[in-house]
């Protein structure tokens, strides 16, 4: 017996646990500390390995606290959901591509694409079949962007980045192809009061539409075996083919999802904006990968939440607002959002290579 | 152990190491290492995962630093700073994985960083010329303008070892060189390391494959928990002392004692063939309770055979039946489904999610029995691990991340995957590759009771001794050609050998 599982031996007979003094001891060890942080961690299942995050997001928050007198103001809170909306609802999506090991750099272009057949289908000035229609055509032809992405990946073995590089052009091409680049304006009023009318005084449609998809996915991906799928594809794709994952219909699904999501967070722009516009979306899917990767997502895959990426979006979106509060002007916001996520990063794989 | 642990006194002018100590933190990995390799030898260092082979050759090789100790190399101290300067001093190590640039030809591989230049450009044709002077010293027949990446790995090898010829070596270190040879390509480079020993070049030899030892080692260095065990002066040594020395105990026995096995047929391959040819018109059937051990060299088809039956790859003619039904071999879910697993080839890469943990690795591809309508219970999942974990007496718990877990854990993890299923037929590719020869007899025992409990076992290994131990009978692979299935009594090692190189 060797000095050192004699050490480890005495820590866990202080700890009142009694266990044979053997060469196993110290793996025992091992096992109970991985044991305790993971109940730890099931305390707050949503938010499992979001700690780095959740600080950061505290931090921001108290220093804006201190530095503006409007930023811890109910209304200026509001203001800051009202604002994430598109965005959250884009990264729900995005992290599901991330986990399995993908990226989608076409959301942006869906986005504008799934608005313009929007407004294309609904609008009296040109097909006028009225907003339910719209919004299902919208929906459709976004899920059809992401499944078509998907079996690039699958079918015709594109590298993500090429297959949804491919479509952001694509679908930036359609949406302006539409109307000629043209914007198209106003839409009924019970639309864009989706996002205006704050029912019981705080929670706006597309505010309380956000939630209920954060939470709807989160527990879809802690508690559903397909969610669970996910987590094996992006861990190794092989070993879960292996296992007798149905890994291609699922990547598949996760694109469509993806698009899906893109095109409804379309809808929301197109609600609060009371317009639609070809141009729309533009870089909005770097914004979304930062939100993820800031939440705790490995660009490799396995490895993110939905809890991670609220605290992500939360973050750009408390940052953005706070610099406006402070007056710093939009191009220095850029340099400060940039140095972010380098410094999210970073952090995080600090911290994981020091385990 | 031999009697003398210090080296001889006598000097000479080969590589001498004196009392080599490392430890990070406060795990010594090596503790007063000494040995010594004389000029024109081959010196086998053995020893288990962990035991310190490791840590003393990139010592030699300068990529680690001792803590105290030192080394003379031809007469004067030695203490390279970096590889670099060991390579300047003519001391040259080749890795497991091999460090070669895949799309490079074979020619820049060998003169990296130090390609001939003339005018300010690189010189092409000197260049070719001297690389292909030395493939020709080591009777490698390649062009020097061929890119790295479509050669064979035993060819790579050989680049690599070209190279460090290049550089001057008199010393080189072997790390498991053969680990991923055949026979064939493996007699070539026994034939190469005897060629240049005879021209006076010292080699440190570093295998798992014992029986390799007594072919090409001239002494044996044996290493243990970071020291040197036992030092012998021949190589001939048999392998139950060997092993006996590596794990610090008696090995009683190896492999188990096999049940007999019953009657029924579980598995018949019936003309099975692959759509790239790597298999043809393979036929054969495996009985509840028996091991089929599946032999031949690499790239005989053994991995591509299994892969097929287990759904993992399309087959192109043929049929496969399962307690008489026809499987349909659509993917690895169909074959599951019909009762046919497998433990693949690559543990890391296909086996397992590493930076997962034991339970969601269990839970993967037993989602029926932990997700009932889909919904996973973490408390299912952890009832399920620990079940398997402790029916196959894997030391670690359903919390912990499969990457922290020894190989013959990992291994056992993934066996756990499927056992509670319960599987009819059990495929287990390559199952102790990497894994300490301590270890491996738990797998072994692991292997015979999945049999006694009635399952078909089919185990596909390079290691001859392996198969031989472990099977009722044994299948033999030929270039994609079945050449013959002997019965246990009837199955040795020639025996297997003549029909493996037919």
């Amino acid at each position: 017996m060797n000095k050192s599982s004699r050490q480890g031996h005495r820590r866990l007979a202080d700890g009142g646990d009694e266990v044979a003094v053997s060469n196993e001891t110290s793996e025992l060890k091992a096992g109970t500390g991985a044991a305790q942080a993971a109940s730890g961690a099931k305390l707050s299942a949503l938010f499992a390995g979001t700690m780095g995050p959740l600080i950061g997001l505290a931090l921001l928050c108290l220093a804006l606290t201190l530095t503006t007198d409007t930023f811890l103001t109910f209304r200026n809170i509001l203001n800051v959901l009202d604002q994430v909306t598109v965005l959250g609802i884009m990264a729900i999506g995005m992290t599901l591509v991330i986990l399995i090991g993908g990226i989608d750099l076409s959301v942006g272009s869906v986005l504008a694409l799934a608005s313009m057949v929007m407004g294309f289908v609904a609008h009296p000035d040109y097909l006028n079949l009225g907003m339910p229609a719209g919004i299902a055509a919208a929906l459709v032809v976004a899920g059809l962007c992401g499944l078509v992405s998907g079996l690039l990946v699958t079918v015709t073995k594109l590298p993500p980045f090429i297959a949804t590089l491919a479509m952001m052009s694509v679908a930036r091409g359609l949406a302006n192809m539409i109307t000629d680049g043209s914007q198209i304006v106003g839409f009924p009023d019970w639309f864009t009061n989706l996002s205006i009318i704050r029912h019981l005084g705080f929670l706006s449609v597309t505010v309380g539409l956000m939630i209920v998809l954060a939470i709807v996915f989160a527990v879809f991906l802690n508690y559903r075996a397909t969610g669970r799928s996910l987590y094996a594809i992006g861990g190794s794709a092989e070993v879960a083919r292996l296992s007798g994952i149905p890994v291609k219909p699922l990547t598949n699904w996760v694109y469509a999802t993806c698009g899906v999501l893109a095109g409804l967070a379309g809808i929301v722009l197109a609600a609060r904006l009371d317009s639609v516009q070809p141009s729309s979306g533009l870089g909005y899917e770097l914004d979304t990968i930062a939100a993820v990767v800031i939440g705790g997502a490995s660009l490799s895959g396995g490895i993110g939440s939905i809890g991670g990426t609220a605290i992500g979006v939360l973050i750009i979106g408390v940052l953005r607002n706070g610099l406006n509060l402070l007056g710093v002007s939009p191009f220095v916001q850029q340099v400060v959002i940039g140095v972010v996520i380098a410094l999210a990063v970073a952090t995080d794989t600090w911290r994981r290579r020091r385990q | 152990m031999s009697p003398d642990l210090r080296p001889s006194e006598s000097p000479h002018d080969g590589l001498f190491v004196n009392g080599l100590c490392k430890s990070y933190g406060p795990v010594q990995v090596l503790a007063d290492a000494s040995f010594e390799v004389r000029p024109g030898e081959v010196v086998a260092l053995l020893g288990e995962n962990g035991a310190g082979k490791s840590t003393v050759s990139n010592i030699i090789a300068g990529s680690i630093k001792p803590d105290a100790g030192s080394i003379t190399w031809r007469g004067r101290p030695y203490s390279p700073a970096n590889p670099a300067a060991a390579i300047e001093a003519g001391v040259g190590m080749i890795h497991q994985e091999l460090k070669l640039l895949p799309d490079l030809s074979v020619a820049e591989n060998v003169y990296v960083g130090r390609l001939p230049m003339r005018g300010g450009r690189i010189d092409r044709a000197a260049m070719n010329a001297k690389a292909s002077a030395q493939l020709k010293r080591l009777g490698l027949d390649v062009s020097p303008e061929r890119k790295v990446r479509t050669l064979r790995v035993a060819a790579q090898q050989q680049v690599e070892i070209a190279k460090a010829l290049t550089l001057n070596a008199e010393l080189l270190i072997l790390d498991e060189p053969t680990a991923a040879l055949g026979g064939e390509e493996t007699e070539l480079l026994f034939r190469q390391i005897r060629k240049l020993k005879a021209e006076g070049m010292s080699f440190i030899y570093i295998s798992h494959r014992l029986d390799e030892i007594a072919q090409i080692a001239d002494r044996v260095v044996v290493m243990r928990d970071g020291r040197i065990v036992a030092r012998h002066e021949r190589a001939d040594i048999p392998v139950r002392t060997v092993v006996e020395q590596m794990v610090g105990r008696s090995v009683e026995r190896m492999f188990p004692k096999l049940s007999p096995p019953g009657r029924e047929t579980v598995l018949e391959v019936e003309n099975l063939s692959s759509p790239e040819r790597s298999f043809n018109n393979v036929s054969f059937a495996v009985r509840s309770g028996e091991i089929l051990g599946i032999a031949g060299l690499i790239g005989a088809g053994r991995t591509e055979l299994v892969r097929a039956i287990a759904g993992a790859d399309p087959i192109s003619s043929g049929a496969v039946r399962v307690a008489g039904q026809p499987v349909h071999l659509s993917g690895p879910a169909a074959a599951i489904r019909a009762g046919v697993v497998l433990v693949p080839e690559d543990r890391k890469e296909q086996g397992v999610v590493l930076e997962q943990t034991i339970g969601e690795n269990l839970a993967i591809g037993n989602f029926d029995h932990v997700a009932p309508k889909g919904w996973v219970f973490p408390k299912a999942v952890q009832r399920f691990a620990e079940a398997g974990i402790s029916r196959l007496g894997v030391k670690g718990r359903p919390s912990q991340a499969v990457s922290k877990l020894s190989g013959g854990n990992q291994q056992k993890v993934i066996i756990a995957k499927w056992v509670s299923r319960p599987p009819k037929v059990f495929i287990l590719d390559e199952p102790t590759r990497g894994i300490d020869v301590g270890a491996r007899a738990a797998i072994y025992d692991v292997i015979a009771d999945l049999a006694r409990s009635g399952m078909a076992v089919v185990v596909v290994s390079s290691d001859l001794e392996e198969v031989l131990g472990l099977s009722h009978r044994v299948l033999v692979l030929s270039r994609g050609r079945q050449r013959g299935i002997l019965d246990r009594d009837e199955a040795s090692n020639i025996a297997v050998m003549e029909l493996a190189t037919s």
